[in-house]
């Protein structure tokens, strides 16, 4: 009975919006970091999420030093998850010695209508013009 | 009218007589930004002094709800190393 009702849980899970940017150390290699985005990658796919939107931002200064490492590969993922995958996601973060910091976040809705608004190119033209002048 | 009492005090600190002060405004209400971007080191900038701490409202003019925002973004921005926890001459 006790499986029986989880399974039915399962089917019914609310997928919620999430976003996260994984800093990887710069020790990898181009390989080894494909590689470890391609696992992540899969681990949202194969948990019934799914992936909406994906950057890789290159190897970036950082603002501080973190394990004395002043650079990182930023990585960018937007997907929909059921908020029980949230847990097991950061958990695989935490046990991976290639990953530096991790920032997990739930998007409102505001925050879904800015993300494809950039990603439509919206403000491209010149951030500061846009604000200057003002959106509605 | 309570509103204008509520300012005056602040005033009196702030303002030299010779310059009236401007009117402030909430960027954010004014342009309807609804949700600021935490990766955005840039934007974030303008409500950081140049030691990295976050400026009052007192300063930017942003209202409560706006402010409660900026700081989380800013927070944000510093657990991934976009913005510095601490610095000196940031600007």
């Amino acid at each position: 009975m006790a499986t029986k009702t989880k399974s039915t849980k399962k089917e019914s899970v609310v997928l919620k919006d999430y976003e996260s940017v994984i800093i990887f150390t710069p020790v990898l290699s181009e390989d080894q970091l494909k590689d470890v985005v391609a696992k992540y990658r899969n681990l949202i796919t194969e948990n019934g999420g799914e992936l909406v939107h994906e950057e890789n931002w290159g190897l970036t200064k950082l603002a501080y030093p973190i394990q004395k490492k002043s650079t990182g590969f930023y990585h960018l993922f937007e997907f929909r998850a059921a908020s029980e995958f949230i847990s097991k996601f950061e958990l695989a973060f935490r046990r991976d010695e290639r990953i530096m910091r991790y920032l997990t976040i739930s998007l409102d809705k505001h925050a879904l209508i800015y993300n494809t608004r950039k990603r439509n190119g919206e403000f491209n033209q010149g951030k500061k013009d846009q604000k200057q002048e003002g959106v509605k | 009218m309570k509103k204008k009492s509520q300012i005056n005090p602040a005033m009196v600190f702030n303002t030299t007589p010779e310059a009236p002060q401007k009117k402030k405004f909430c960027r954010f209400r004014k342009n309807g930004i609804k949700f600021i971007d935490y990766k955005d080191a840039n934007f974030l900038m303008k409500f950081v002094n140049d030691q990295g701490k976050v400026l009052p409202r007192r300063l930017t003019g942003t209202s409560l709800k706006y402010q409660r925002k900026v700081t989380q973004a800013i927070k944000r921005a510093r657990h991934i190393a976009i913005l510095p926890f601490e610095g000196d001459s940031l600007k």
